[in-house]
């Protein structure tokens, strides 16, 4: 079963590649679910921004996209009391951080709602050795990953504190997956995890076979010294992301 | 690969097996979270359903737009296991078939055997690819609920894979 995609499996992925080529020729979105966009944005201490702010700039250009390419609106305006799917809403979620220079760089990511169901974080003990981190995101991606659309793209955040480590896993799905991280320690956890993770047999669509996950990448940061916080934030095969820079 | 007629036959169902690859042919209903609740609604206090589900088959789906000229945008399974709880009361009004993505609960596994229905699963982000086997695209009922409103499909040979047979055995747990 693990050395090698089913028969059911291996139709998965020559049906997602066709996807990607039907998508660039129809110039239709990967997946009907466009996702909530997330943004993160590096602002310039000598950028001047006129006639408004830069989150009206976002969130107008979000919304523009959406309006004027049939992309699926699948952004509520509130998760309790206004599940409406056709009220306004605020199309995206904004991280600006303040940079020195003339630079305006904005990251554009729109991620599914099934693969961020599929993701979890954990206040760990500051004590937990690599072993129980690792289980801890093995155990995440054998609970979800069959419904998230595997072969996954996994980010992980190790660090921070409950409120960002969500983001650095976020932010870790930002990170090339075609090249080896830059940084040998964590090219050899990421390594290590991805080869976890592909020997659970899971597979593509969740249907047998050892490519559940295409790529690991892993972020780490300060943290307290009580704490060890830890978010596995699961992709599903549409990896999307875009980098403006002005 | 076997093709399969719509709607599904006490035949059909029984023959066909956990990993079986097949291609459904006929008419299906799109009905996704907001359309489920509704239903379940109707069907607990009696109430007169939007549809006839008896012998249906149901796709955990909301497209995204039709570009003009086009049938339908890009349209994929969604996460069945979301549908759980009130998939027991929509195979007791009668529905026999149920496409999505990922695995059922205990219970939903236990209702697909005692009704004889079948679940069967696309491939999750396969959208734009999935999208061409749909023929014809009409509005049944909830329009306000947009993408989840529910939708009559036309589909010719829409490629699946059978995930939990009639006799309960899950392709997941293989």
């Amino acid at each position: 079963m693990t050395s090698n995609n089913t028969r059911a499996g291996s139709q998965v992925l020559a049906q997602l590649i066709a996807n990607y080529q039907d998508a660039a020729a129809k110039k239709m979105p990967l997946c009907q679910d466009c996702g909530y966009i997330t943004a993160f944005a590096k602002l310039g201490n000598m950028v001047v921004i006129e006639n408004g702010t830069l989150s009206e700039a976002i969130q107008g250009g979000v919304a523009a996209a959406y309006n004027n390419h049939n992309l699926r609106q699948s952004v509520i305006a509130d998760a309790f009391f206004e599940r409406d799917n056709f009220k306004p809403r605020r199309m995206a979620r904004i991280h600006t951080s303040l940079i020195r220079g003339e630079v305006l760089k904005i990251t554009i990511m729109p991620k599914g709602g099934g693969s961020d169901n599929a993701s979890r974080i954990k206040m760990m003990k500051p004590t937990a050795s690599p072993e129980e981190i690792l289980e801890f995101i093995t155990d995440t991606v054998k609970e979800t990953a069959i419904s998230a659309c595997p072969p996954l793209f996994i980010g992980i955040g190790i660090g921070g504190s409950f409120d960002t480590v969500g983001t650095l896993a976020k932010k870790a799905l930002l990170e090339n997956f075609e090249k080896p991280n830059l940084d040998p320690k964590l090219d050899k956890l990421e390594t290590y995890i991805l080869e976890a993770v592909n020997k659970l047999g899971i597979g593509p669509g969740g249907l047998g076979g050892d490519v559940t996950a295409l790529g690991v990448s892993v972020l780490t940061g300060p943290s307290h010294m009580a704490s060890l916080p830890v978010a596995v934030n699961i992709n599903c095969n549409s990896l999307r992301s875009v980098e403006l820079e002005f | 690969m076997s093709k399969i007629e719509l709607p599904l036959t006490t035949e059909s169902r029984k023959e066909l097996k956990a990993g079986d690859l097949v291609e459904l042919s006929g008419v299906i209903y799109t009905a996704r979270d907001q359309a489920h609740k509704r239903l379940v609604s109707l069907i607990e206090g009696e109430k007169e359903l939007p549809l006839d589900l008896q012998d249906q088959t149901i796709y955990y789906a909301g497209p995204a737009p039709a570009r003009p000229g086009e049938i339908i945008g890009s349209i994929g399974p969604t996460t069945s296991s979301r549908m759980d709880p009130f998939t027991p009361a929509i195979l007791k009004a009668g529905v026999k078939g149920m496409i999505g993505k990922g695995n059922r609960s205990d219970d939903v596994i236990k209702a697909i055997k005692r009704h004889r229905a079948v679940y069967f699963v696309a491939t999750g982000g396969a959208a734009v690819y999935l999208s061409q086997f749909i023929k014809k695209m009409e509005l049944i009922a909830w329009q306000e609920l947009g993408p989840e409103a529910i939708y009559k499909l036309t589909i010719a040979d829409l490629p699946l894979v059978v995930a939990i047979d009639s006799e309960g055995v899950n392709v997941f747990e293989k």
